[in-house]
């Protein structure tokens, strides 16, 4: 059932509770967002707030308690072929090789292995030689550049990034920005990417919504004007700066409803 | 929906989930990943010259203080026994070998598949957690005068002893494997849209396989022990028959080189899963 809606990604009223032992877990509370398509979105919020649950919920991999997401207008039922996930800390199966990993999606879905194009997005990414490597053998890095070739592979329209880089140095995470940056220009994939630094947030998105803390509702959206391709000079800016500090303000001074359930 | 693999639990990452109390059998993999390495000249000396001494010394001792053959033979009377006695005994490892193979197969086949099934319902392991944990437990060579009672001295119920005593362990350790559930490994292969079946054999089966090659080790060893514990307490044959036969006529440089012949099956069946272990499960750790 096809609707008519403003965007190629849409959550509305997206509301999740978990149940647990002591009781149900508000995790997200009527949170709405529309990606345009082609358009990079970010959404911040202090860790455990809901974020990886409303990307679960984007995915296919999580029900919500109510509200629903829609891609092209269709709703999200499950795990979706357009849909491709880029998990924290890489998320590699360490049994596998690097060139064994990204040709898994095929393997699930009993398709050929499109080696030309997975040996191009290696190269692409700097991985290049590196296919008959195992995960444990390449850094955090690499191994989050075969996640993202992985993700890429099957060449999704919508990419959904969970927190890729958190595991990183403050180095390697800056180099994995630009290459997400130019990556997203060559290819135009609608990409909602999840993180909670503001930094990166305000350095890759063209807009950045604002997460509150447990139950995660949204707070508010920042348009990010700045040009594109973008260096990291810019995030020495005091545009940038100013506007970090606002995101930052807005998520302190949003009331925590549950402080007393954050670990 | 609520989606069949995933459930609907919290995604936290980087904690493995292992289940209940039941936990039995080698948890430190480590076995698999560090391995001997080239030796040098100077340690291959001394690996050589402690079992010199250690044979040797042993030769020396007994044939020093005198100590009766039906006591103690000397090592070099075991190794002599072992040749001149090859006939009286090798057949008996070929029975060994049968009962242990086919009992092996039966027991480590149903106690993998149990553990696969078993685990896939938390609720239908709850209630079996008793009669498994019973089963790894009792000594299955009890059984034995019962089940030749019922099948007579042949290999029946050697092989069912045997597989009595190796399936539960298998099943046990392949049970812990399969309960260590990575929620996002799950998480990712449901992103391509795996099914429940697929999941199982490109996630759990790979992510179980350390701790399912340490129960198969542990099962073939408790089964070469039941085979042999089986062959004594009743029939004509096999390597226990032997053990019971060559004491009961003071043959004693012959029942050593029955318990050498054990020894070195043992060993082998070790360095056989250490090497599987490495191959396989060696990204462990």
């Amino acid at each position: 059932m096809k609707e008519t809606v403003d965007g190629k990604l849409v959550v509305r009223g997206a509301t999740k509770y978990y149940d647990t032992k002591s009781g149900p877990l508000h995790a997200v509370d009527n949170f709405s967002m529309s990606v345009a398509d082609g358009e990079f979105a970010c959404v911040v919020g202090p860790s455990g707030c809901g974020k990886t649950t409303l990307l679960w919920s984007i995915a296919g991999l999580h029900s919500l308690t109510s509200g629903d997401v829609l891609l092209d207008g269709t709703k999200i039922t499950g795990p979706h072929p357009q849909i491709g996930m880029v998990f924290q800390e890489a998320n590699l199966l360490p049994w596998r090789t690097l060139y064994k990993n990204i040709a898994l999606p095929f393997e699930i879905k009993r398709e050929s292995v499109p080696t030309e194009r997975i040996d191009q997005l290696l190269e692409r990414v700097g991985l290049g030689g590196f296919g008959n490597k195992f995960p444990r053998e390449l850094s955090g890095g690499m191994q989050q550049r075969a996640a993202i070739v992985r993700a890429l592979s099957f060449n999704p329209s919508v990419l959904l990034m969970d927190e890729p880089f958190g595991a990183l140095d403050a180095f390697t995470r800056d180099e994995m920005n630009l290459l997400v940056e130019e990556i997203w220009i060559e290819t135009k994939k609608t990409i909602v990417f999840i993180t909670h630094n503001i930094g990166e947030a305000v350095f890759l998105s063209d807009k950045v919504y604002v997460m509150s803390s447990r139950p995660g509702r949204l707070a508010r959206v920042f348009d990010i004007p700045f040009e594109r391709p973008r260096s990291l000079d810019l995030m020495a800016t005091k545009e940038v700066f100013d506007l970090v500090n606002e995101i930052k303000a807005e998520i302190e001074h949003t009331p925590s409803q549950s402080a007393s359930q954050d670990a | 929906m609520v989606d069949k693999e995933l459930g609907d639990k919290i995604p936290e990452f980087g904690k493995k989930s292992s289940g209940g109390g039941s936990e039995v059998g080698l948890s430190n993999l480590s076995a698999f990943s560090s391995g001997p390495g080239i030796r040098t000249i100077g340690e291959v000396l001394a690996i050589v010259a402690v079992a010199v001494i250690i044979i040797g010394g042993a030769e020396f001792l007994i044939w020093w203080l005198k100590v009766p053959q039906y006591v103690m033979p000397r090592p070099s009377e075991i190794f002599v026994a072992l040749f001149t006695d090859y006939e009286f005994i090798m057949p008996h490892l070929g029975h060994t070998l049968v009962e242990l193979f086919i009992g092996y197969a039966i027991g480590a086949l149903i106690g993998f598949l149990l553990a696969a099934v078993i685990t896939q319902f938390p609720f239908v392991e709850k209630i079996v957690a008793p009669y498994i944990l019973m089963l790894v437990t009792t000594p299955m060579l009890a059984l034995v005068p019962l089940l030749i009672l019922r099948f007579g001295f042949g290999y029946e119920p050697r092989i069912i002893a045997v597989a009595l005593a190796s399936g539960p362990m298998v099943m046990i350790n392949a049970a812990t494997g399969f309960r260590r559930v990575d929620l996002a490994k799950i998480a990712l292969a449901r992103s391509f849209g795996a099914s429940t079946f697929q999941i199982f054999l490109k996630i759990r089966v790979p992510m179980a396989l350390p701790m399912i090659i340490v129960g198969l080790m542990i099962g073939a060893i408790f089964g070469l022990l039941t085979a042999v514990g089986a062959e004594m307490v009743g029939g004509g044959f096999g390597l226990g028959n032997r053990l019971t036969t060559f004491s009961a006529t003071l043959k004693m440089p012959q029942f050593f080189a029955v318990i050498l012949i054990l020894s070195i099956l043992g060993i082998l069946i070790y360095v056989t899963f250490y090497l599987i272990g490495k191959k396989w499960a060696s990204w462990e750790s």
